[in-house]
């Protein structure tokens, strides 16, 4: 081969490397436009901390790009033209110091220009002091409980939020509708603008709280509690899952935070504070056993059906049968106190923490009841109540 | 050299045993490794079709094939045994295939204990894959097993899981102890530590990686065992434990475990690409050194795994900046590997291919784990879908990728036979698609909030799971093919000669292909000195 | 380093069914030790467990006996080179280094708890709000107040380090440099001094593990210091107890070593079995000393 043709060939090569660069920017570019990018990135939220998140996020991930463009460039190129279909010949040089100290040197530059916005931002959120408004969140499995922390306990308000999503839908019974499984029977409800500090833990195992829009997420670790806030900007819906693996139902634990303007949220909180004292109200009367079967009916599909299942014969071994068998139809005390006080160390909770007397009696006695267990007895939601002061 | 030894040399002269314990007694580093890449695979095929069940359940919202705690025990055997069964011992079979005839040893510096590491294999993962049949069903709490989840609240099976664990633990250990003492001791006289292939080299901090973090997962399943059976309390708080302490524990081994599995598949790519490129590996000290500090870094970097559980911001400054610089070393690495490229004279073998296809996707799923260790950022990121796709690019288009590029580089020296290149570009293809649409759109599912580990999904991240589900039937099919290739070439077919690849560089390419049952019974003499 | 001696022949063993019964041994062992604790914590009798366990062990301990006698006779037969013999050298060092990374997991742990955990609990710290949780919970270690004491009981008190540990460290210490006088007697060639060095490490060992047996006793009778106490018994009892079970399986590669020294087997240019055992010893002593140290001498 001549020179002259080495050259030619060299150019043709340099010439096919460019016609696939520009067809590699055009296919890159027309894709870009077409997709939406907001349901593919993160989102920007609604603090100032996520706002900063989404920043930071948007920074390092320019800079990995151009990195990779850079990188992949070169080899592109390299391998478009360096090829021995194209003729051509191996260098020979197999080190350079003053390369190789460029790219050690050049990448701990660019570390350090993330590493600077990133460490400002994570200061600013671990710094959860000066709250207005504590609230505790507690996972359970699978559902989470508020607490709005008061320093007269009397005036604490404490609820359970589960998913409000019908089984039909998950299994494809039912059509699915908007908010598929991110909807919860009971949103956290919090005022915008203020500092609102989550001191979160669990109840069992590990689950994480995480909203996006609030750039919060944290672990829910059994017997500790970990502190996050928000400061919400815009009064709307925002909506959050659960992120830690926390068994079969972690999929269906979703997070609803409701924030509004200052005075609903005053409004809200009165009437949970005045739901609270009607409920121990119903508790002094004495139930029919037709009451507390309709009443443990409803009690049972939010709270117990997860484990024990719609038919009562729940996932053995994990989740005991209540059908024929065991406690329920067995002694009432110790079916009331199982309830009541749960089980340590398995999945079955203390539901006096989640339950009112009266919902407790009503799923105690339904359970005794229904599916053929037929046991006959009943519980009244007072003495419940006592075996709850009792214990207190 | 006494006549006894030569008396007890005779079966130098004899060639493999025939049948079955042929594979069940040899001693014989070849044969062992044989066996480790078959097992590797039957696991690889075993943990894919656990995939396959995850991405179909995915491919629509709603609950279609199976129940949430399948969907979990799915998920968990998946990533246990993907990452203990098919990517670890597949290294382990390289390993044992390569590192004598790259060092020119007779065999492996142990070969009874090599059989033993072995043949615990397939009675741990029995053991494991017997638990899907065992009342409560298999482990469901995650390939991390984070406690409670796995000690209070898990089924029965656990303790099985458990001594499954021990198992693969002791395995490691010792086939890694056999790795080291044959790279330090076996040596062809006058190969000094910076004269060895980078493939051996990797294998080194490999195994040294190994024999120090195994023994600490060891101890991270024992106390699981003890807090389940015995009432210990390491991971209560009502006893003054704490769950975050197993966390602590498992990724001290963890993130090591990750870099165990490709600190090889660099050495892999190390071996192939400078002889496509018939140039020289471009920084050859660099590429020890660097090796090096990766794995000296991964020591100290396990908590960005744990970033929001709640540690103190102290630590969490610290494990962010520490990880960050492990792109430093990991860089070097890939501009070596590029600057090896340029100028050079390439073809574009199959092998070539999966290490080309392996550069630049590895690094893609590099600068996706530097963006988790960003902390803020990683409080977004954190066990989303994004996680899933930073590592599934690590390890799939990486390690996978590399663990195919070196069945390909290789299987004329194991064979004597050239594989069919067309069927192997083809299988290049259809991997390479697969892979990047199973695994590039995880990316925008995890970034628009969908979070791992979810048998179901809210509405909105159902376009790219359906895509993604796709691309991992792809991807899974065309791995048949692999397996198609491979038994095609070990039947038979056109002839390789010894040196296989014009230009490979290495001992193992002095040697006849296939390469006789016992190589180098007598150290070999070196080319001219390499480096100098 | 390897280049002096690479020109004699390394031994290759032709196949071998060890190993296989090896690893039957092994899973035995484990599967019916997993069926014993699984048939305990269900309340079930059957001895399903149990058998296979036994089946386990028996097939693994006469596994490594004869794997064991192979080896010793293969060196016999002078088909182990010094090449051969610094493979085994390099291969005991490492194992030993992953027996230190195994115990490193249990001290991490206590270093965890000790330093950070109990503090938290307690209140302070990042993690202190969990003290919300815990109202009653005071701060100290040993820890004898177990933050939920409805489900881990609470022991009276903890073992002191300066009567029996101490005891026992001194044991273990002098047990050090009894082997190693009988090491010096290898290289002498006095083979009674060998065998009485060797008796008197082995007498150490034992009596190390019966007042550490003693030890648990007092413990689990007089302390109420149980597995179940909690944190500190749980790091107590792991550390000492996987420490124990090391000291067993030292004196008990020592005794092996003694019946080989009786057989005359040890001489000063072959002796590695012997050494092997000897590091073994050392690496046990040494992990003792930082458990008398991080576990009774701060730790109560
Ligand atoms: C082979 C396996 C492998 C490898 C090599 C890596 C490599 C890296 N990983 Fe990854 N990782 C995993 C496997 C792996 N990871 C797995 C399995 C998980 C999930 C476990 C689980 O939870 O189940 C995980 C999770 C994981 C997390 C936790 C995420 C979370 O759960 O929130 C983090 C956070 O920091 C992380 C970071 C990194 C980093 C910084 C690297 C670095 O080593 C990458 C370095 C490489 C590059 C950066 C690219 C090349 C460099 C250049 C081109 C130079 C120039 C670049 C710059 C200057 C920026 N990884
Ligand atoms: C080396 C490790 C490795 C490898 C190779 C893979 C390979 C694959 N992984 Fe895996 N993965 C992990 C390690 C790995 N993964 C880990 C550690 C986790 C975390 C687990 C956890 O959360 O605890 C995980 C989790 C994980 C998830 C998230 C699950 C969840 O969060 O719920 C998903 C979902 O898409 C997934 C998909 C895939 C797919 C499609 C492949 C494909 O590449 C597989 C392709 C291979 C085959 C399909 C087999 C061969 C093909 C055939 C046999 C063809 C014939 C097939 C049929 C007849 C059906 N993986
Ligand atoms: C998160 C899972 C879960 C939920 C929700 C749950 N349980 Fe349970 N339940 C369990 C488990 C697990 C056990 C077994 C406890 C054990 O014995 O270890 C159990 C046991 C019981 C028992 C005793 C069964 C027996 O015979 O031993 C009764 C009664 C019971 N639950 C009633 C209820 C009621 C009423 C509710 C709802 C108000 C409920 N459970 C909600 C998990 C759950
Ligand atoms: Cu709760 Cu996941
Ligand atoms: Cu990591």
């Amino acid at each position: 081969m001549t020179g002259t043709e080495k050259r030619d060939q060299g150019r043709s090569g340099y010439l096919i490397g460019l016609k696939w660069l520009i067809a590699a920017i055009a296919v890159g570019s027309s894709w870009s436009v077409l997709a939406d990018w907001s349901a593919l990135n993160m989102t920007q939220g609604v603090t100032e901390i996520s706002r900063e998140v989404y920043d930071l996020h948007m920074l390092i991930f320019g800079i990995c790009v151009l990195i990779g463009v850079i990188v992949f460039g070169i080899m592109i190129w390299s391998m478009l033209v360096h090829r021995k279909s194209l003729g051509h010949e191996p260098a020979t040089f197999s080190h350079s110091t003053k390369l190789e100290y460029a790219w050690t040197i050049i990448p701990i530059f660019i570390l350090i220009g993330m590493a600077v916005p990133a460490t400002s931002t994570l200061r600013d959120m671990y710094d959860s002091s000066n709250a207005d408004i504590d609230i505790e969140v507690r996972g359970y499995q699978w559902k989470w409980q508020y607490t709005y922390l008061n320093d007269d306990p009397a005036q604490e308000v404490k609820f359970m939020s589960s998913l409000l999503t019908p089984p039909d839908e998950f299994y494809n019974r039912a059509p699915k509708r908007e908010h598929y499984l991110s909807d919860v029977d009971n949103p956290l409800v919090i005022p915008i603008n203020k500092r609102v500090r989550f001191l979160i833990t669990s109840n069992d195992v590990i689950h994480s709280w995480w909203v996006p829009d609030f750039a919060v997420k944290k672990d829910a670790i059994p017997g500790f509690v970990h502190e996050s806030w928000a400061v919400v900007e815009e009064p709307g819906i925002y909506r959050g899952k659960c992120t830690e693996l926390c068994g079969k139902d972690h999929g269906f634990m979703p997070i609803v935070v409701k924030a509004v303007e200052q005075d609903e949220y005053e409004n809200w909180l009165a009437m949970k504070q005045q739901e609270a004292k009607d409920v121990y109200e119903t508790v002094g009367k004495t139930w029919s056993m037709a009451e507390l079967m309709e009443t443990g009916e409803t009690v049972y599909a939010q709270h117990c059906q997860t484990c024990h299942q719609a038919n009562g014969q729940g996932i053995p071994p994990a989740f005991p049968s209540l059908v024929g068998q065991g406690m329920a139809i067995g002694d009432l005390d110790a079916h009331v106190d199982i309830v009541v006080n749960g089980k340590a160390g398995s999945a079955m909770q203390a539901f006096a923490a989640q339950l009112n007397p009266a919902e407790i009696a009503a799923v105690v006695t339904y359970e005794r009841n229904a599916w053929g267990n037929d046991v006959g007895d009943l519980v009244q939601p007072r003495e419940v109540n006592a075996l709850i002061v009792a214990k207190e | 050299m006494s006549a006894v030894i030569e008396n007890h040399h005779d079966d130098h002269h004899h060639g493999p045993d025939k049948g079955l314990m042929r594979w069940v007694l040899t001693t014989n580093h070849k044969d062992i490794g044989t066996l480790y890449l078959w097992f590797s695979f039957a696991m690889f095929l075993v943990g894919g079709c656990m995939a396959l069940v995850i991405r179909a359940e995915l491919f629509q919202p709603g609950l279609q094939l199976v129940v949430p705690e399948f969907f979990n025990q799915m998920t968990t055997m998946h990533g246990l045994i993907m990452v203990f069964g098919a990517v670890m011992p597949a290294f382990v079979g390289l390993a044992n295939w390569l590192v004598p005839m790259m060092i020119g040893a007779p065999d492996m510096a142990l070969p009874r204990m090599n059989n033993y590491s072995f043949w615990i294999l397939p009675f741990a993962f029995g053991m494991l894959l017997s638990t899907l049949f065992m009342e409560g069903g298999a482990p469901n709490f995650g390939w991390t097993f984070y406690a409670p989840l796995s000690t209070e609240y898990a089924p029965p099976s656990v303790t099985f899981f458990i001594f499954a664990v021990h198992l693969m633990g002791i395995s490691s250990i010792m086939g890694s102890i056999n790795v080291v003492v044959t790279i330090l001791n076996l040596r062809a006289p006058g190969m000094r530590l910076m004269d060895m292939p980078l493939f051996v080299w990797t294998w080194l901090i490999t195994a040294y990686l190994l024999i120090a973090v195994m023994p600490v997962l060891a101890g991270v399943v024992t106390m699981m065992l003890m807090d389940i059976h015995f009432g210990t309390a390491f991971f209560n708080a009502g006893g003054g434990g704490d769950p975050v302490l197993f966390q602590h524990v498992f990724w001290f081994f963890g993130h090591p475990e990750v870099y165990i599995m490709i600190l090889p598949a660099f050495g892999v790519v190390s071996a192939i690409i400078p002889t496509f490129a018939r140039k020289k590996l471009f920084g050859y000290d660099s590429m020890v050194y660097a090796t090096a500090s990766i794995a000296f870094l991964s020591f100290i970097v396990w908590a960005h795994h744990m970033f929001t559980v709640g540690m103190p911001i102290a630590g969490e400054l610290y494990f962010m900046y520490a990880t960050m610089l492990i792109a430093v070393p990991t860089g070097v690495k890939v501009f070596n590997w590029v600057a090896t490229m340029w100028q050079g004279s390439m073809t574009f073998e199959t092998p070539m291919l999966f290490a080309i296809a392996f550069v630049i996707l590895f690094t893609i799923g590099g600068l996706s784990g530097l963006m988790l260790a960003i902390v803020p950022a990683d409080f977004q990121y954190h066990d989303t879908y994004f996680v899933v796709a930073h590592f599934h690019y690590v390890l799939v288009p990486g390690s996978i990728f590399s663990i195919m590029a070196a069945a390909y580089y290789w299987l004329p020296k194991w064979t004597g036979n050239m594989y069919d290149e067309t069927l192997g570009k083809t299988h290049f293809w259809l991997s390479f698609v697969g892979v990047n649409v199973t695994f590039f759109p995880q990316h925008f599912i995890g970034l628009a909030g969908m979070p791992r580990r979810y048998p179901d999904y809210a509405l909105q991240f159902a376009d790219w799971n359906m895509v993604s589900s796709v691309g991992a039937f792809i991807f899974g099919f065309s791995q048949l093919l692999f397996l198609f290739i491979v038994i095609k070439c070990v039947m038979g077919g056109k002839k390789a000669t010894d040196e296989v690849w014009d230009g490979a560089e290495g001992l193992e390419w002095t040697i006849a292909s296939p390469a006789p049952y016992h190589t180098f019974s007598t150290p070999p003499a070196l080319p001219e000195r390499a480096t100098a | 380093m390897s280049s002096e001696s690479t020109y004699e022949s390394y031994y290759v063993p032709h196949n071998s069914p060890l190993p296989i019964f090896a690893s039957l041994g092994i899973f035995l062992t484990v599967y019916g030790g997993g069926n014993i604790l699984n048939e305990m914590s269900a309340g079930t009798d059957s001895n399903f467990g149990a058998t296979v366990f036994a089946l386990g062990s028996l097939v693994m301990a006469t596994t490594l006996f004869f794997w064991f006698s192979k080896v010793i006779e293969e060196n016999h037969a002078k088909m182990y080179s010094q090449q051969m013999n610094k493979s085994f050298v390099w291969g005991m060092s490492w194992f030993i280094f992953s027996e230190v990374m195994f115990f490193a997991a249990f001290f991490g742990a206590l270093f965890y708890v000790r330093f950070w955990v109990v503090d938290w609990i307690g209140g302070e710290g990042e993690r202190g709000p969990s003290n919300m949780l815990w109202p009653d919970y005071v701060p100290q270690w040993p820890l004898l107040n177990n933050p939920n004491p409805e489900i881990f009981s609470t022991p009276q008190g903890v073992i002191g380090a300066w009567g029996l540990p101490l005891i026992n460290t001194i044991l273990l210490v002098t047990s050090s440099f009894t082997v190693t006088f009988a090491h010096h007697a290898i290289n002498d060639g006095e083979r009674k001094k060998i065998i009485g060095w060797l008796v008197v490490t082995i007498a150490l060992g034992v009596l190390f593990l019966f007042c550490q047996a003693y030890e648990y006793y007092e413990a689990y009778v007089h302390l109420g210091l149980t597995l179940n106490s909690g944190i500190f018994g749980s790091t107590f009892f792991m550390l000492t107890g996987f420490h124990g079970a090391h000291v067993t399986i030292g004196t008990i590669m020592l005794i092996v070593m003694l019946g080989r020294a009786m057989k005359g087997h040890f001489t000063k240019t072959d002796c590695f079995g012997f050494e092997a055992a000897a590091w073994y010893w050392h690496f046990v002593d040494v992990v003792w000393l930082l458990l008398f140290v991080l576990v009774y001498v701060i730790g109560t």
